[in-house]
């Protein structure tokens, strides 16, 4: 049974919407949850987190950056086609709970995945800061998005062509020394940013969450693929994340183990190329 | 008497470098032959070593009267997977194991014949599956690894609506995930599986119960719920190292190989590290499908660690020799304490112990003991963990009541029926990790407790 794409757009460059019809997965999905994908028969199986979910209409967005062969392979197809595999949700919820003033910070794609905690603090009566950056102002995603379910928005650009020049820990570093009120501050991002954001916060002493990406096969706690270290202890980011403590996680050993592959990714490519050029015969 | 024939297999040297199968089948002449060599017991003790209970001498005979399609009905009137189990059961500590012929000679090679009848039937005669009168009950079964599949088979047949939810892209569980292709090849499982839709199946595949819905949603529903959703957590040794980059679980390597086609990258899309020096630990069935494959892939050194003796190896002898013969190093007596790695987190090197076993203890296992200071290390680029798995704790911790022992099995009784009304289970998920076979038998009992559970006045 395949699943439908609904709709599918370029949001800013390399940085994709696609909206899919899977209405039993958007009747149980939860806000940090992840779905997993496979686009054919010879696909790989690549984890995305949710970005939104509708459950009238039966769909679940996700938001995807052309990273490799998969992604770029994505970024091709269009509303009317169809995924082969589609399976979720997978993972952890995030915790909502109301705790008083949580930060929300998004960085690159990873604003997508925070829009929904945001929306959920906020929908739980919490009061949500929310903090998107980006390197440059035409890579910045889902600003009027994060702006409706935040009641403070602040950007910032790495080459300061929109908003604050610099971080998003720059940001929340003075947030955190302006205001003793802050409970709780989520994080996703590359894994260099969370590293980041859990280095500013460790010291306020603020409870800090990040989501991790780590690499997936099935998604459901057989493969161990995605094991990280959190507080000293091995764990699968699948079935026991994809959130965690960012104060407890081991950051090196994350994206150390992403870069894994780096070699083959470099060959699917090519090899992805070459078909694209002169016509596929595998 | 005839001696017991021999099955032609592929040459050590040329399948080291293909996935193909090994074990080539009989001819029909020799499987009339083979067939000949049984002499009929009239009490016979291989059906009572049978777990699924086939009518062994019945099925033997029909192949030594050249009546293949006899030999088929009477398979496939207990077993619904005979392409399966023919290749994959134990039977030398099964049927064979008892056969009276082995008192004095070779056993009767039941799983051959076996296998002979079922890719007969697969080659000539697939026919429509005869569907009952529907009873109009619903039956959600929960995993379609060899418990679920022959669940679902056997609940098909008695007329109930079956749904068979898979949490993979791909129905057959360890049949399609964990077996490589060169002792169990996927098109054989997939035309098994076709023959359960044939039957009335309904298989959902990309659905993780206990995410999408759980068995408590289940059975609002459906009438009754089967779980065979196996042993697939897979455990690690707690060593330090073992999560550099190029250490893999069992489960992992052998996923990335059989189910996503790794061996077939780039025109598959998904990866896996072939290694040059490539060390598999453990020394059951599992950790000799991961060598294998490693040998296949194209490692120039593949070793099997493991920490007891040569007779203590839980994989099947057939097995052991299989990988021998392609070339697999097995250091036995030895046990790895650390992993070593580089500054870019790869592993390098491992560090292992020299082990000596002791008396049996009251499992009746020898207890491998570490002799001290013979600390040593190997060189290494790959590592395979494979020293078991576990329940996955998914189902366990989304369902109502259900109890579960403390090593995450689900509690089912003798019929497979657990602690919550209405949810029965069977194989590796009551037992742990077991064979193909014991999973199917599981299946067949629970089948008839569900069948018995559904016809009673409650429901």
């Amino acid at each position: 049974m395949p699943f439908e794409i609904i709709e599918k757009s370029q949001i800013v460059p390399t940085i994709h919407n696609m909206i899919i019809s899977a209405p039993r997965i958007a009747r149980k999905a939860r806000a940090g949850q992840f779905i997993i994908l496979r686009i054919d028969d010879a696909g790989e199986r690549i984890p995305l987190t949710i970005a939104d979910f509708d459950r009238e209409s039966g769909t679940i967005t996700t938001i995807f950056q052309e990273m490799g062969k998969t992604t770029a392979q994505l970024s091709k197809m269009n509303a009317g086609e169809s995924l082969l595999d589609f399976v979720g949700p997978l993972g952890n919820p995030s915790e909502i709970e109301p705790v008083g003033t949580v930060v929300c910070v998004g960085g690159g794609v990873g604003v997508a995945p925070v829009y929904p905690i945001a929306r959920a603090h906020k929908e739980a009566g919490n009061k949500v800061i929310s903090i998107i950056g980006s390197r440059s102002a035409d890579l910045l995603l889902w600003e009027e998005k994060m702006r409706d379910v935040s009641d403070e928005l602040y950007i910032t650009t790495d080459d300061g062509t929109k908003g604050q020049h610099g971080f998003v820990t720059d940001v929340l570093k003075e947030l955190l020394e302006g205001s003793g009120s802050i409970s709780l501050v989520v994080a996703i991002g590359p894994p260099i940013m969370m590293r980041a954001v859990a280095g500013v916060t460790h010291p306020f002493g603020v409870r800090t969450v990040v989501s991790l990406n780590s690499i997936m096969v099935d998604g459901t706690g057989m493969c161990g693929s995605c094991r990280v270290l959190v507080g000293g202890e091995t764990k699968f980011a699948c079935v026991d994340g994809p959130e965690f403590d960012a104060h407890e996680v081991d950051f090196t050993l994350l994206m150390n183990r992403l870069q894994m592959y780096q070699d083959e990714e470099q060959l699917a490519m090519e090899h992805y190329k070459k078909c694209e050029r002169e016509g596929c015969q595998c | 008497m005839l001696e017991r024939q021999d099955m032609p297999r592929q040459d050590p040297e040329k399948r080291r470098s293909n996935f193909n199968e090994v074990a080539l089948g009989y001819s029909h002449e020799q499987a009339v032959n083979e067939a000949s060599r049984c002499i009929q017991c009239k009490k016979p003790l291989c059906v009572a070593g049978c777990p699924v209970e086939i009518d062994i001498p019945a099925f033997i005979k029909c192949i030594a009267d050249d009546d293949m399609e006899g030999a088929i009905n009477e398979l496939k009137s207990m077993n619904a997977l005979p392409a399966i189990c023919g290749r994959v059961c134990p039977q030398e500590t099964q049927c064979e194991e008892v056969c009276v012929l082995a008192k004095k000679g070779e056993p009767v090679a039941i799983g051959r014949l076996e296998r002979y009848a079922a890719d007969w039937e697969l080659e000539n005669k697939l026919g429509e599956a005869e569907k009952p009168e529907s009873t109009g009950k619903k039956v959600a079964v929960v995993g379609s690894g060899p418990a679920g599949l022959t669940a679902a088979a056997e609940l098909a047949k008695m007329g109930h609506s079956v749904n068979l939810m898979e949490a993979l892209h791909k129905a057959g569980g360890v049949l399609v995930y964990g077996i490589p292709e060169f002792r169990l090849p996927k098109s054989i499982v997939q035309k098994e599986v076709e023959y359960i839709e044939r039957l009335g199946v309904d298989i959902q595949l990309n659905s993780v119960i206990g995410m999408v819905e759980t068995v408590d949603e289940l059975l609002d529903e459906y009438d009754a719920v089967f779980l065979g959703t196996g042993a697939g957590l897979p455990s690690f040794m707690n060593i330090d190292g073992e999560n550099l980059s190029g250490v893999y679980s069992a489960n992992e390597f052998l996923t990335r190989v059989n189910l996503m086609k790794a061996y077939q990258f780039p025109d598959h899309d998904t990866p896996v590290k072939k290694g040059h020096k490539v060390v598999v630990v453990g020394g059951g069935n599992v950790a000799m499908d991961a060598a294998r494959c490693a040998v296949r892939l194209g490692a120039e050194e593949v070793t099997v660690v493991y920490r007891r003796g040569d007779d203590e190896m839980p994989a099947r002898r057939e097995e052991i020799e299989n990988a021998k013969e392609e070339g697999v190093i097995f250091r036995l007596l030895s046990n790895p304490t650390r992993i070593l790695g580089d500054e870019k987190n790869w592993v390098r090197q491992m560090e292992c112990l020299d082990m000596e076993l002791c008396e049996p203890d009251e499992s009746g296992r020898c207890r491998p003991v570490p002799i001290e200071g013979s600390e040593h290390i190997l060189d290494v680029d790959v590592i395979i963990i494979a020293v078991g798995t576990s329940p996955n704790p998914l189902i366990p911790k989304t369902t109502s009541s259900l109890e579960t022992s403390k090593w995450g099995t689900i509690i089912a009784d003798d019929n497979g029926a657990t602690s919550k009304t209405g949810v029965f289970a069977g194989g590796d998920v009551v037992t742990g990790a077991a064979t193909v076979i014991s999973a199917m038998g599981a299946g067949k009992i629970a089948a008839k407790a569900i069948d018995k559970y559904l016809n009673s006045n409650n429901l």
